[in-house]
């Protein structure tokens, strides 16, 4: 077993689950409470080093007694030594757990994807908005077991509000950094920019 | 439909007759020019713009009929060549597109995606894009060779020759989206849009 594993359990004890040896990778669970710690601990412990976050991803099984993991692939540079940590989740309770973007900064589009695609809130993530679906897209989470492969409303619906949506609005707010102008923006603006840009979002009042 | 005009008798002649020919005279003269230099607007969108680009290029060589210079601005471009799959987050940029382009226009929707939404039967591809543009020609393959590309363009040019100017079907004029933001019935979007295939046996949970 890597020595990593061993590693964590002295230092975190009961907050690391089990450990696991599967193609060559070690998979690590560490509860949610526990993750920034461990995930903190992981980077900055010399012997450790795990200094680059090669990916953040989230699994679903179909089997319904299995629980939804988010997935965290790391690698030591120095060490060329890779460790994959999950956390559990239960896919119908809280999906929250701690962003890591304090940690890497390149897990902010991941979180993103991730959110996009599951539903997993990451507590913590400066700007955590869709990705990949536009942000008007009011059917759920598409990588989710109970999500239709085609989707939850009609073909007819989809192409409407499809259609509905502007093209030209590439730009958050926050993406156009003008938040701290907001005030001296005029009236129609504000209007448009609190519906969100490309129209009105699902979740808003 | 009534093809022509009312027009005075000419001397020994049907009464239409002179007309019918210079009418026919002006088709052949405005469909030649029009067929014979199409300017594509590509939308290259995957593996479909990969045999878009062998066809353009030296050994399939689209120029020969006319479509030399291809046109990346919509203003100047005659025929919209949808390349690829087309996901529902592109759906308003192609009808933008399609919108920009000046009449007279003509649509080619190449490979299965674009057509019918080809292997994505799921929930982020447009079910074929007549659901946003009108099509002319359909041209199948996943992708198609780029004799097939090709041919749907000779399949174009035949359209084109057939049209006339002193048609009064509203073929040439904009047919902008209606009050529900649709180009087609919702009922008629449902319908198309069925899976068919091997996707009728695709399910998953739900």
């Amino acid at each position: 077993m890597n020595p990593t594993v061993d590693a964590l359990r002295a230092t975190f004890g009961n907050a690391i689950g089990r450990g696991l040896e599967s193609c060559g990778d070690t998979i690590v669970y560490v509860a949610r409470e526990a993750l920034l710690d461990a995930m903190t601990w992981l980077r900055d412990t010399p012997e450790q080093g795990y200094d680059y976050l090669v990916d953040v991803t989230a699994v679903e099984y179909r089997d319904r007694e299995r629980l939804l993991e988010v997935v965290y692939q790391l690698r030591s540079l120095a060490r060329r030594a890779d460790l994959r940590i999950k956390v559990e989740l239960d896919p119908h309770g809280d999906l929250t757990v701690d962003s890591v973007v304090p940690l890497w900064r390149g897990a902010d589009w991941l979180e993103r994807e991730t959110y996009d695609m599951f539903g997993v809130t990451f507590r913590g993530h400066p700007d955590l908005r869709r990705i990949l679906m536009w942000e008007t897209y009011a059917e759920g989470y598409p990588l989710r077991k109970d999500f239709p492969l085609r989707g939850r409303f009609s073909r007819a619906e989809q192409v409407r509000q499809a259609l509905g949506a502007n093209p030209e609005a590439h730009y958050s707010m926050e993406e156009l950094s003008i938040a701290e102008a907001y005030d001296e923006l005029p009236a129609d603006m504000k209007e448009r920019l609190r519906h969100g840009e490309r129209g009105k979002l699902p979740d808003t009042e | 439909m009534k093809r022509v005009n009312e027009t005075k008798e000419v001397a020994g002649q049907s009464p239409n007759y002179l007309l019918a020919k210079f009418q026919a005279l002006v088709d052949w003269a405005v469909n030649a020019s029009r067929a014979n230099s199409l300017w594509p607007m590509p939308f290259g969108t995957a593996c479909c713009a990969i045999e878009f680009m062998a066809t353009a290029a030296s050994r399939y060589d689209f120029a020969r009929f006319g479509m030399e210079r291809q046109a990346f601005s919509p203003r100047q471009a005659d025929v919209l060549i949808c390349a690829g799959r087309l996901p529902f987050k592109l759906a308003p940029v192609i009808r933008r597109i399609y919108d920009q382009m000046p009449q007279p226009k003509w649509v080619i929707s190449m490979g299965a995606c674009a057509s019918t939404g080809g292997i994505f039967d799921n929930y982020a591809m447009v079910q074929g894009i007549d659901t946003i543009v009108p099509v002319d020609v359909y041209v199948p393959g996943c992708p198609p060779r780029p004799e097939g590309l090709l041919y749907g363009v000779l399949l174009l040019h035949k359209k084109i020759k057939g049209e006339s100017l002193f048609d009064r079907v509203p073929r040439r004029e904009e047919q902008p989206l209606d009050d529900r933001g649709l180009r087609l019935p919702p009922e008629q979007i449902d319908e198309i849009s069925e899976p068919f295939g091997n996707s009728v046996h695709q399910f998953r949970s739900s």
